[in-house]
């Protein structure tokens, strides 16, 4: 058994409540807790009232000017979204590209002030991120600072949270919009960063807290018991996963990668191709007419899950594609997967067939997201609502 | 959970018991714990001939896919047919509703190579049952 995984402040606690830690991108993480219900559970907790997860693996990195200016012209070089359109105090989702217009990883832009700017990206490739971040932003006088380790992250999600946030101390849930963020108070903290940001196609936040393990425990268990009356639920990996498939949230190493460019992944709404140059923008100018695949959403229609990895076929029998992530949807009762497609079989009913333990079953492909979340009225969504992260 | 005596175990966590000339075979506690709940269930047809070892169904959680072998050879004479639409008597009754195979034994005697309750028991503890 190897020990060189990393543990996130919470550790100890999942083991405590009996969690099944798995490894993930090379952490030892909570995959689901048994004990309280598991992951189906889990998943539906988030969907009808509230789910609390640890995601302190994220890597947090901090992007400050010198000179006026210098950070948000690096940052601008660096990510496909465009910076320029966010206010202090709101967020967007966005990626970094290789020049070949794939993916370094994608992450969550936070603008803390005019040239201050907290990126919010994936754990499995934080190292590679953090150097790539450094090398593409040398020639900009800037500072990049990686936090990762100062912050324990916790996202509290569903359309129960903000009540949670609210019990917590939170004194403006409602005044704070999608994919924006305050610093308000939780438990005996003060000025705790709180983003209306998440990855599971539900309302959701998440908070940034100091990382000792007193601190994370305390809140951690302050917001267990805040959100007893509505059935909270500690929620693992699983959950997370099978929350953001139904969304069609992309993850790294699946979804988009560094084979993958952004117009095939579908992420083109969060591409600032006309906000001036970034790494990777010249590339995909050149890609754009020439897309051949897409990332598709299908539903099973034969009795199976369709898997990561396996591959999918044309009625003749070739090979066409691939899943990238599937697995039954506890919201839909239906086993979903997105695969990458050639264009000409992206459109909604189209027959294609996933190739199961030697099986040809039958599927077709259906609009995405999967799963929508009601909308209300009050809760209006700002930049890159549609979106989330990881 | 204690691992029930009249059973025998294989170290790819299937139990089976025997009666005569027939066994039936399910999976574990443990295997069902490592699992999570059970969502999908593939068996083999009746009159399929397993054969010791190898793999013959599978049996898949949300997160995982487990492939189930043989405890012993022998042809299928009954399939639990109430796991297509409860394949979660897998995780609330393993060792009991949660079976999935009854077997025409061809060889009994393969049975006896297989660990019993302690065995298996002590095998789980060497293997680590929380990695």
């Amino acid at each position: 058994m190897t020990t060189t995984l990393r543990k996130t402040p919470l550790n100890q606690a999942h083991r405590a409540m009996g969690a099944k830690m798995i490894e993930f991108g090379g952490w030892d993480m909570p995959v689901e807790y048994p004990r309280t219900g598991g992951l189906i559970a889990e998943h539906k907790a988030v969907r009808g009232g509230v789910g609390i997860f640890d995601v302190s693996h994220m890597g947090d990195v901090r992007v400050r000017g010198g000179s006026p200016g210098a950070a948000l012209a690096a940052v601008q070089h660096i990510t496909m979204n465009d910076v320029a359109r966010l206010a202090i105090g709101q967020a967007q989702y966005s990626a970094m590209l290789y020049p070949e217009g794939t993916f370094v990883d994608d992450l969550i832009v936070h603008r803390l002030g005019g040239d201050d700017f907290l990126l919010v990206i994936n754990a499995g490739t934080r190292e590679k991120d953090v150097a790539w971040i450094r090398e593409n932003t040398k020639s900009f006088d800037c500072q990049v600072i990686d936090l990762s380790d100062g912050y324990t992250q916790l996202a509290i999600q569903g359309p129960r949270a903000a009540e949670v946030l609210t019990k917590l101390g939170c004194s403006d849930t409602a005044g704070l919009r999608s994919y924006h963020f305050t610093y308000d108070r939780i438990g005996d903290l003060r000025d705790v960063l709180i983003a209306r940001t998440g990855y599971t196609g539900e309302d959701g936040f998440e908070i940034y807290l100091p990382s000792d393990i007193a601190t994370s425990e305390d809140i951690w268990r302050r917001a267990l018991e805040a959100g007893g009356e509505f059935g909270i639920l500690p929620c693992g990996l699983g959950a997370r996963n099978t929350l953001r498939l139904e969304a069609r949230l992309p993850l790294y190493d699946h979804e988009i990668s560094q084979d993958i460019n952004v117009w095939e992944a579908g992420l083109g709404r969060f591409c600032g191709m006309q906000k001036g140059d970034f790494v990777g923008r010249s590339r995909l100018e050149r890609l754009k007419a020439s897309v051949t695949r897409r990332l598709a959403g299908m539903e099973m229609i034969d009795r199976g899950i369709a898997r990561d990895g396996y591959p999918c076929k044309n009625e003749a029998g070739e090979v066409i594609g691939k899943v990238t992530s599937g697995s039954p949807s506890p919201t839909l009762g239906k086993n979903i997967a997105l695969a990458y497609l050639p264009s000409e079989f992206t459109a909604p009913g189209t027959v294609v067939y996933v190739e199961i333990r030697g099986q040809k079953l039958k599927a077709q492909v259906v609009p995405t997201p999967f799963y929508r979340r009601p909308r209300k009225e009050k809760s209006p969504g700002g930049e890159g609502s549609s979106s989330g992260k990881r | 959970m204690t691992y029930p005596a009249a059973l025998r175990y294989t170290k790819d966590h299937e139990w089976i018991e025997v009666k005569g000339a027939s066994g039936t075979v399910g999976l574990t506690d443990h295997a069902q714990n490592q699992l999570g709940d059970v969502v999908f269930v593939e068996l083999p047809k009746l009159g399929t001939k397993l054969e010791a070892g190898k793999p013959f169904g599978t049996v898949e959680s949300t997160k995982a896919v487990f492939e189930i072998y043989a405890p012993a050879s022998g042809e299928v004479l009954e399939v639990n047919e109430d796991l297509a639409n409860a394949p979660e008597k897998i995780n609330r009754d393993p060792h009991g509703a949660g079976w999935l195979v009854k077997l025409r034994l061809s060889n009994p005697a393969e049975v006896a190579r297989l660990m019993d309750a302690a065995g298996y028991e002590s095998f789980l503890s060497g293997e680590g049952t929380n990695p």
